[in-house]
């Protein structure tokens, strides 16, 4: 349990307050149409107390990675390795690092009303700081693993992190989620990069099959800074993963790619907001996603120009395969836009296996299975290829082939028992 | 259009609709309430039936709240200051054009509608609505040898009182949304068209809108039939006095495509905008749907949007039928404090079903333009397509232009492809056209004109010419 | 014709013309030769107006009258003509359409009466049929999904339907194969005449085998620095530009 500060006390009140007038989004809020968050009774849920017996040891995706673990919210082990100056990598606790603290937390994602970050911000008990100082190029991946344990009983946790890199600075990000048993993790994390700053950020939800994830990420950019990252989603029962990213210095970059697999009854929701408050600012994204069974994806992605942001170069592109019958996909990309000398565009598709394709792989021998398999690996193959760290991308992507193959099993069995 | 020349002439007015005919009007008082909408009703000398689903809609209304979804801002509207019935005084119903005020006549002049059948323009049938009742209706006697029904709705309620029974409401139902149960309750008059099996309506078939009367909403309703194989093109234009007040505007459309036919729709909407400053204008609250019921059905909306204050308008196509097509094609302009939140909606229930959507906005001034639309497709739309092209223009640094489209899809099978652009006038291009010669909006609009083009295309060709007019007209001033 | 005195410009606030004089008569063609980044092009956008390029000093006869002061579709509508590097892509807007508009506007500003449509056309295809332009490029959108060869036809196309009196081509050999080159030189070489007058602006020599100019400049660092005979453009071809940019540095 942290040790909270004043001000600290006061971010949880005024967080606490809005979000229990509010309750929890329903579908008739615009920005949760398609997302019914209180459909698995995640309201009722109590919240994680520590947790208990040992604790669960997590491979690092990279050797050399900085791993820091959270059981149920609660950070459980801090990287042992000596840190290059310059370098904070804690507990999130109000007393270290104060000031820079109180300078960004609840900052970068304002807690509206009615937002799960809101919830987060009244309720979150422990949470992971890190700072990269500036002009610092941190070369080891930092790797943040959240790990949701629940026994007989479901839970909730709430983790938080904060990550401030100061001008110039430079490092890597792994995130994963995993976890056992019925619960609800919905965590906030916090970036905020100073001018030139830049940082690479790989995310795996792989959740439990029974777990609800809600992530919500939130990004400020100064001017010159890079943020380029790589969402992949394949776990929970339901999640929601929404990213806001506020390109507020001249000549941000950001670039934020997606893979998702669904099946069984899985519903996956990517939500992103993009708002160029300056000029030069360029972002792209492509998200891929692959639908089985009764499987739901949603994709919605707003990017909003302010009538500062001139000579914005702004891409989306959401593409979307639904394999059967039964999967649904809802897609809302939008676009708002206040200022004329801009380049602004968006893509949404939907539809399944380019059946030319398909047809020219079997008139080379193979069977239409294998076919069907190896256009899907390609289709999500494409976004996958873009993560830029070699063994996180090997990582990934045998997570997803994984995935594939479980959806491609249960087709499998579905179409012999209609056979 | 003839070159240069035209543009300019057009350029040099302004809205040139925006005078007020002084004519005699038979007004009902001010306000709404259940007796305003019996007095609708008996001076229409409707049957039981249609009083009836008036005022069922009425109490509808009364429960039901604006939307506000839209991306629109105005002063709250009080439905109570207006007034819901204002009708040109005559002894009785016009038996022929002689029968009509000359001062009516000489207005749809003045409109560019002239409403003399040796006069019309050649192959257009018109039927004229002025505030809230139809004037006339040309070309009726040659329609009538085809079997063609072509008539002001209050005169259809009578002479053929089992086809508006059978599809009044049946595709944009009383009490659909709020500004549709208001019409249902209150309106006054519109068209009627019924196409029999087999029959292609040989003339373009038009009504011609006229808002005249102060402080005086226009509630009209159009019904298009088209019979098993029958093809039918439409169109409609409208324009409004300019007055400080802003004036509402609620209307409802319905289609019925039935196997095999196709209907066109074409709008040209310039009702008075309101002034550079945002004062006045007309509230265009639309609702326009097209059921494609029978097989291998088409809609077709093609629109082009440069008046009203505020514009909120979603022509859209319920494509039932196995093989229909939907198709929306869109220009909408805004300039100076307009607002438009405007697109389509397609739903794709039946098997093979097609959509096409292309949408322009161009936005100027410190004007609002919002492209919101939405394409379903429902679990047995088996093979649905769906293609979406929006592209806006931003002219100068002061106005916005959005794009909110909603994707559902149920059906593996389907494919959905939608495409969005936001771009301005490149300097190079404006260069190029005025190192040609061109004044810098005469470049603009023959460049406007250009990135409308694959819209235009669309309209008849008595609409063509009129609509390139009227993006000339729509940007005055937006440059320099 | 055109009488150009001690012009200065500047583009983003840096000075790229540093006092440029030059006159051409009617009747001749002079060619301005030079290196990259010499202002070669910035002098073609300035003499047609071009915003963004500003004139900080000297002056610009054309034809009697003060050029600076016009606009650029006036100077278009006095017979200035410029033949684009980059011809820029319009898509949606026709040939026909963009061509009319652009004739209309000259006839009209001559006194002479507008062509309708199929006057129009029948003097389009006229020309094209002269210049070996196809008639479809007429009825594609301008320039939009146009070859390197296709473009610069095309600008030759509308030099032949404007009927220029001082043409600037701005490095039209560029992106163009020998053959290509030919082609385009040779129309534009017999819109030579007595009335007229026209300014090539090159990099290289060849395109000057076709039109044949009368004077060669030499533009390096913003000024004119040498100028001779049709033979300079030649030495040039050997010697290279090297000996005037260390001048000009």
């Amino acid at each position: 349990m942290i040790d909270t500060t004043p001000w600290l006390d006061a971010l949880h009140q005024a967080a606490r307050v809005r979000s229990d007038a509010a309750g929890l989004p329903t579908r008739r809020d615009e920005a949760w149409k398609y997302t019914d968050i209180g459909a698995l009774g995640v309201a009722s849920f109590p919240l994680a107390g520590r947790p208990q017996g040992s604790l669960p040891t997590v491979a690092p995706l990279t050797t050399d990675a900085l791993q820091l673990l959270l059981v149920n919210g609660s950070l459980q082990v801090l990287p042992g390795a000596e840190l290059p100056a310059g370098v904070v990598i804690g507990r999130l606790d109000g007393k270290a690092s104060a000031e820079l603290v109180e300078a960004h937390l609840g900052k970068v994602i304002p807690a509206e009303a009615k937002s799960l970050a809101a919830l987060n911000s009244g309720l979150f008990d422990d949470g992971v700081l890190v700072r990269v100082g500036a002009g610092v190029t941190l070369e080891r991946p930092i790797e943040i693993v959240s790990v949701g344990q629940a026994g007989g009983d479901p839970l909730a946790f709430h983790p938080r992190c904060l990550l401030v890199i100061e001008d110039g600075g430079a490092a890597t990000l792994v995130e994963r989620h995993q976890g056992s048993g019925r619960y609800f993790s919905n965590s906030v994390l916090e970036i905020a990069l100073g001018a030139g700053a830049s940082l690479r950020h790989y995310t795996l939800q792989d959740e439990s099959p029974e777990a609800v994830h809600v992530a919500t990420t939130g990004i400020e950019l100064a001017a010159g800074s890079r943020y380029a990252g790589m969402l992949v989603q394949t776990g929970s029962r339901l999640s929601r993963h929404e990213t806001h990213a506020a390109l507020a210095g001249d000549g941000a970059s950001f670039e934020l790619d997606g893979a998702y697999v669904g099946a069984g009854k899985q519903h996956l929701d990517n939500t992103t907001f993009v708002t160029h408050t300056a000029p030069g600012g360029k972002s792209r994204q492509l998200f891929k996603g692959v639908l089985d069974d009764q499987s739901h994806g949603v994709f919605q992605g707003t990017v909003r120009v302010e009538r500062a942001a001139q000579k914005t170069d702004a891409h989306q592109l959401s593409k979307t395969l639904l394999l059967s019958e039964q999967a649904e996909m809802d897609g809302k990309p939008e676009l708002e836009i206040y200022a004329d000398d801009v380049k602004c565009g968006h893509g949404c598709t939907v539809g399944d296996i380019d059946e030319t394709a398909l047809f020219y792989l079997r008139a080379r021998g193979i069977d239409a299975e294998t076919a069907r398999q190896l256009l899907i690996e390609a289709f999500l193959g494409d976004v996958l290829e873009k993560i830029a760290a070699e063994p996180v991308r090997t990582a990934f992507a045998a997570v997803v082939g994984e995935c594939l193959k479980g959806a491609h099993a249960t087709r499998r069995t579905n179409d012999h028992h209609q056979g | 259009m003839d070159g240069i020349e035209q543009v300019r002439s057009l350029t040099d007015q302004k809205y040139k609709y925006g005078f007020v005919t002084d004519i005699e009007a038979d007004v009902a008082p001010k306000g709404l309430n259940e007796d305003i909408i019996r007095l609708i009703s008996a001076k229409k000398g409707e049957p039981e039936w249609l009083l009836e689903w008036r005022l069922r809609a009425y109490k509808v209304w009364l429960e039901q709240t604006e939307p506000n979804w839209g991306k629109l801002h105005y002063p709250p509207i009080d439905y109570q200051d207006a007034y819901y019935y204002s009708a040109p005084k005559r002894k009785d119903g016009p038996k022929s054009l002689a029968d009509i005020d000359p001062k009516l006549l000489e207005t749809y002049e003045k409109l560019g509608v002239p409403l003399h059948e040796r006069a019309a323009l050649a192959g257009v049938a018109v039927d004229a609505v002025f505030d809230s009742v139809s004037v006339a209706t040309t070309y009726k006697g040659k329609l009538e040898e085809l079997g063609i029904i072509f008539t002001s709705f209050s005169e259809a309620v009578k002479t053929h009182p089992e086809l508006i029974r059978k599809y009044l409401g049946s595709v944009v139902p009383y009490s659909d949304n709020y500004f549709a149960t208001l019409n249902s309750a209150v309106f006054t008059d519109g068209s009627f068209v019924y196409v029999p099996p087999g029959v292609r309506c040989p003339m373009e078939l038009s009504t011609y809108f006229r808002m005249n009367a102060e402080k005086t909403g226009q509630f009209e309703r159009t019904l298009i039939v088209a019979d098993k194989g029958a093809y039918v093109s439409y169109l409609e234009g409208c324009t409004a006095p300019m007055r400080d007040e802003n004036q509402l505007h609620a209307a409802v459309v319905e289609l019925v495509a039935l196997d095999e036919a196709e209907i066109k729709y074409s709008t040209v909407q310039n009702w008075y905008p309101g002034d550079e400053q945002g004062r006045g204008g007309i509230y265009n609250f639309v609702t326009k749907r097209g059921a494609c019921r029978g097989r291998a059905s088409r809609i077709s909306w093609t629109q082009v949007e440069t008046g009203s204050a505020i514009t909120w308008k979603y022509p859209s196509c319920i494509l039932q039928g196995d093989d229909s097509v939907g198709e929306f094609y869109s220009v909408a302009i805004t300039n100076n404090f307009q607002q438009a939140d405007t697109g389509t909606k397609m739903i794709h229930i039946g098997r093979n079903t097609r959509s096409n959507i292309i949408s322009k906005g161009v936005s100027a001034g410190h004007a609002d333009n919002t492209y919101r639309g939405l394409v379903k497709v429902l679990p047995k739309a088996q093979g649905a397509r769906n293609r979406t092209q929006c592209d806006s223009l931003l002219i100068g640094n002061t106005c916005g232009a959005h794009t909110v489209p909603y994707i559902e899809s149920r059906n593996s099978s389907a494919r959905i492809e939608h495409e969005a652009t936001t771009s301005k006038i490149s300097e190079e291009q404006l260069f190029y056209a005025r190192q040609r010669g061109l004044s810098e909006e005469e470049a603009v609009t023959l460049i406007v004109n250009g990135f409308c083009r694959d819209v235009l295309q669309h309209l008849p060709m008595e609409f063509a010419v009129e609509a390139q007019k009227l993006v000339a007209l729509s940007l005055e001033g937006s440059v320099g | 014709m055109l009488e150009i005195r001690n012009l200065h410009a500047c583009v983003d606030g840096r000075e790229i013309l540093k006092g440029i004089d030059l006159t051409i008569p009617a009747g001749e063609v002079h060619a301005v030769m030079g290196p990259n980044g010499s202002g070669k092009s910035t002098l073609s956008y300035v003499l047609a107006g071009r915003d963004g390029y500003k004139v900080t000093e000297g002056s610009v006869l054309y034809r009697g009258q003060d050029l600076l002061a016009m606009k650029t579709e006036e100077r278009a509508c006095l017979g200035l003509f410029l033949a684009f590097q980059n011809p820029v892509e319009i898509p949606g807007v026709t040939g026909v359409n963009f061509l009319k508009t652009a004739v209309n506007a000259v006839r009209r500003s001559r006194g002479q009466s507008e062509l309708d449509a199929m006057q129009f056309l029948k003097l389009a295809r006229r020309k094209a049929k002269e210049l070996g332009v196809g008639e479809e490029m007429l009825r594609r959108a301008v320039n939009t999904g146009f070859s390197g060869g296709e473009k610069k036809r095309y600008e030759a196309l509308q030099m032949a339907l404007l009927e220029p009196k001082f043409m600037i081509l701005d490095e039209t050999d560029s992106g163009l194969d020998i053959d290509a080159l030919r082609v385009v030189a040779e129309a534009v070489d017999s819109f030579r005449s007595p009335e007229r007058a026209m300014l090539v602006i090159t990099h290289y020599q060849r395109i000057l085998d076709y039109i044949v100019p009368d004077k060669v400049h030499v533009l390096a660092g913003g000024r004119i620095v040498q100028t001779g005979g049709k033979e300079l453009a030649v030495e040039l071809e050997s010697t290279g530009y090297a000996q005037f940019t260390e001048q000009a540095a």
